[in-house]
């Protein structure tokens, strides 16, 4: 395979950039869609119907108003780190696009060969735009947000990439389309507790479901983007759900097999899709469903519940690697699946939610 | 390095996205930990008191509905009750059957709003558990819309009685809802009941104290939850309530899922009595007492309250024998819960303020008045 299939650097960046840009932002237009048709089949009630066949529509009109709105940069915020906060927070979304393999050998970067650790590396860095909106907007519940965010950035990140060292593990490789090919069966099945754990600490990485701390709008309002508005706020709700597209991809690729499936080599990008919008329904349900933690909670949901978890996980598949020599059989699975459920309920025993009082002096 | 914090001062609200209204409040915050909690209170004052003395005793009826408007009626039928004890008026029977079956069903869809309403401060994200709840309200609306014509504001209730008498349909649609509605209640218990988030999130949060919640002189599911059996249909009971047959549901330690369970309670037994009142409801008769159209009550003063949704809801009324109060009083019973919010939060979280205030199930057009 060529490194670079237009056999010009240059020509390649072009088109890549192109495609991935292109595809991250009707990718998060059409998630907005599903989600808002999704949120209406939960919830009794319509959903978007009006923009276009099924709403579909619905996304690019709000893209069109938002971007129309007047820009306000409050008063007493710092410019400059006002100004530039959403394009780093949005940024890091795009660079995790450029390993993303959408088929085999096709993407940016397809063959980079420590893929996933670029992932891990390139994905933290959103935190540092959150946090400079946060801190520059000048208001009191930006501030507030700002820091959970960082909070629980840095706590969940850990449980995070110790699931994906699991698959590491597995398939014995850093890169991507090594990883979609490794492994007898999807990674989702052979280790239920890893990808449970990952779906987790995705989920509060990229602040969605019952771990929407920062933006937590019945308490601090809107969190970090309180002060923003027009184009600025759209690139802090592009980067929000290019997270969630780009964490779904990676959910995708690391435990659904990415474009692999009956036909892989010919409708890959296909099934891809299909698996990432899986992923990211499995999302929704749990974002629809549950009430939000607290941010106490929150922090030792990562570090009580889901770290020990993460390390139990790290062992027994190291194990298992030792054991069977690197290549696992699949009816491996079973043990994997006996374990996970007894590891969820020992440690949902042996740690509860809950607590928090701290005693003050009024 | 030691580290160094500094309180700061949040100032929640008027608009806030979960203040109910718009609740104001002063919280001093060390990081996430709330230090004091100072309500501000009159952001949406009205003078509705004021009004009153510038009003028949008739034309009051409507701005009562705009106290807590999430249980006009209930406001309504305090209101009215308060006057016809000044003037010594007694409704005809069937006036009150219709009027307990009306509260009823007022307090159930009001307890629907704030159990929703509650769910949805805890961040329940987009307004799920809500929606469930707004379901079934929906119902209700369109029963009260049956009998008046309005969904938001009734004012239904007169004095000597009710504004129009039931429609025919009417009564069996209630029974039809009231067999229903325990489908859809066991359907919130599955949802909610064992949730681990709502427990962590509820159970043990905002604990009032029972000696605190009479001290402070709270009412309703706030004083009950905190396994207080205190409930105004059973202690002094008004209308016909003395010959139904319910129970008052209690919590235990008074913390905020304790008052969601026992709002949860209040439903069913709603319910009950909703049924023993269509039973023993005569089917004719007058429902309106004779009442001058222009009343001037003899001079003197009275207080009527009633168990609202929220607690205790008094109107006291000094008359002068003219055809408008002297005074008018309003004891709102949210805006006296309210005053335990700040020994409830303290210690806890931002989020839990917002959790706390919720399950309070405050009304801020009675609140401020």
């Amino acid at each position: 395979m060529d490194r670079y299939p237009f056999d010009n650097y240059w020509a390649h960046l072009g088109v890549f950039l192109v495609i991935v840009l292109a595809f991250v932002v009707v990718g998060v237009m059409m998630y907005i869609w599903v989600e808002r048709r999704a949120f209406g089949v939960f919830q009794l009630r319509m959903g978007p119907n009006r923009a276009g066949f099924w709403g579909i529509l619905q996304s690019v009109c709000d893209a069109i108003k938002v971007l129309l709105k007047e820009d306000v940069v409050p008063f007493a915020a710092d410019k400059w780190v006002h100004m530039v906060a959403p394009v780093i927070g949005f940024l890091p979304v795009l660079l995790i696009f450029a390993v993303v393999p959408f088929h085999y050998g096709h993407g940016f970067l397809p063959d980079l060969n420590v893929g996933i650790l670029y992932v891990v590396a390139v994905s933290s860095l959103g935190v540092i735009g959150v946090f400079m909106a946060g801190w520059s907007s000048n208001n009191k519940y930006s501030l507030l947000g700002g820091m959970r965010v960082v909070a629980a950035m840095v706590s969940y990140e850990i449980p995070l990439v110790l699931s994906i060292i699991g698959v590491v593990l597995v398939s014995q490789s850093l890169s991507m389309n090594a990883i979609v090919t490794a492994g007898p069966i999807p990674f989702f099945l052979l280790m239920p507790l890893g990808f449970l754990i990952f779906l987790c600490s995705a989920m509060a990485e990229i602040n969605r479901g019952p771990f929407d701390m920062l933006e937590a709008d019945s308490e601090i309002v809107a969190g970090f983007h309180v002060e923003y508005s027009g184009i600025k706020f759209a690139m802090f709700f592009l980067a929000e759900y290019g997270h969630a597209l780009a964490m779904s991809a990676i959910a995708a690729t690391l435990f659904f097999k990415g474009w692999e499936g009956p036909g892989g080599e010919y409708i890959g990008v296909l099934w891809f899709l299909i698996k990432m919008v899986f992923v990211f329904l499995l999302m929704i349900w749990l974002r629809v469903a549950f009430p939000r933690l607290r941010i106490d909670q929150l922090m030792a949901f990562a570090w009580k519940f889901l770290f020990p978890l993460a390390i139990a996980n790290l062992i027994v598949i190291a194990a298992e690697v030792v054991g069977f020599d690197g290549d696992i059989p699949w009816w491996m699975m079973w043990v994997n699946w006996v374990f996970a459920g007894a590891a969820i309920l020992i440690g949902s025993r042996a740690y509860h939610l809950g607590g928090g009082r701290v005693e003050v002096q009024a | 390095m030691e580290v160094r914090t500094e309180p700061f001062v949040l100032n929640m609200g008027p608009q806030h996205p979960s203040t109910h209204g718009v609740f104001r409040m002063r919280v001093l915050l060390d990081g996430e930990v709330v230090l004091d909690v100072e309500p501000r209170i009159g952001y949406l004052h009205r003078g509705i008191e004021k009004l009153a003395e510038t009003r028949t005793y008739t034309q009051f009826i409507p701005l009562t509905d705009r106290l807590s408007y999430l249980s006009s009626m209930m406001n309504n039928h305090a209101y009215v009750l308060a006057v016809e004890k000044l003037c010594g008026i007694v409704v005809p029977e069937r006036g009150e059957y219709m009027r307990v079956i009306i509260d009823e069903l007022m307090r159930i869809s009001n307890h629907l709003a704030a159990i929703g309403f509650f769910l949805n401060d805890l961040g329940a994200s987009v307004f799920t558990p809500m929606l469930y709840m707004y379901r079934e309200r929906e119902k209700l609306l369109d029963l009260f819309e049956m009998v008046c014509g309005q969904r938001l504001t009734y004012n239904y209730m007169r004095i000597g009685g009710l504004s129009h008498d039931f429609p025919p349909e009417f009564l069996p649609a209630v029974k039809q809802f009231v067999d229903e509605m325990p489908h859809y209640m066991a359907e919130y218990e599955d949802l909610l009941k064992e949730n681990e988030i709502l427990l962590a999130r509820a159970k043990g949060v905002g604990c009032v104290s029972k000696e605190l919640a009479i001290n402070a002189s709270l009412s309703g599911p706030v004083l009950r939850s905190t396994g207080m059996e205190w409930d105004l249909r059973k202690k002094d009971p008004y209308s016909v309530y003395e010959r139904f047959e319910f129970d008052i549901p209690v919590g235990e330690q008074g913390d905020n899922y304790d008052r969601y369970r026992v709002r949860i309670g209040e439903m069913w037994q709603s319910m009950r009595i909703i049924r023993q009142a269509i039973e023993q409801m005569p089917t004719t008769g007058p429902m309106n007492a004779e009442v001058p159209h222009l009343l001037r009550p003899p001079k003197g003063e009275a207080y009527g309250r009633i168990e609202s949704s929220q607690g205790e809801l008094g109107f006291y009324i000094v008359s002068d024998n003219s055809i408008a109060p002297y005074r008018l009083h309003i004891r709102p019973p949210t805006l006296i819960n309210l005053t335990a919010l700040r020994d409830m939060v303290i210690g806890w979280k931002v989020a839990d303020i917002i959790a706390t205030f919720g399950s309070i199930d405050v009304c801020l057009g009675e609140i401020d008045r």
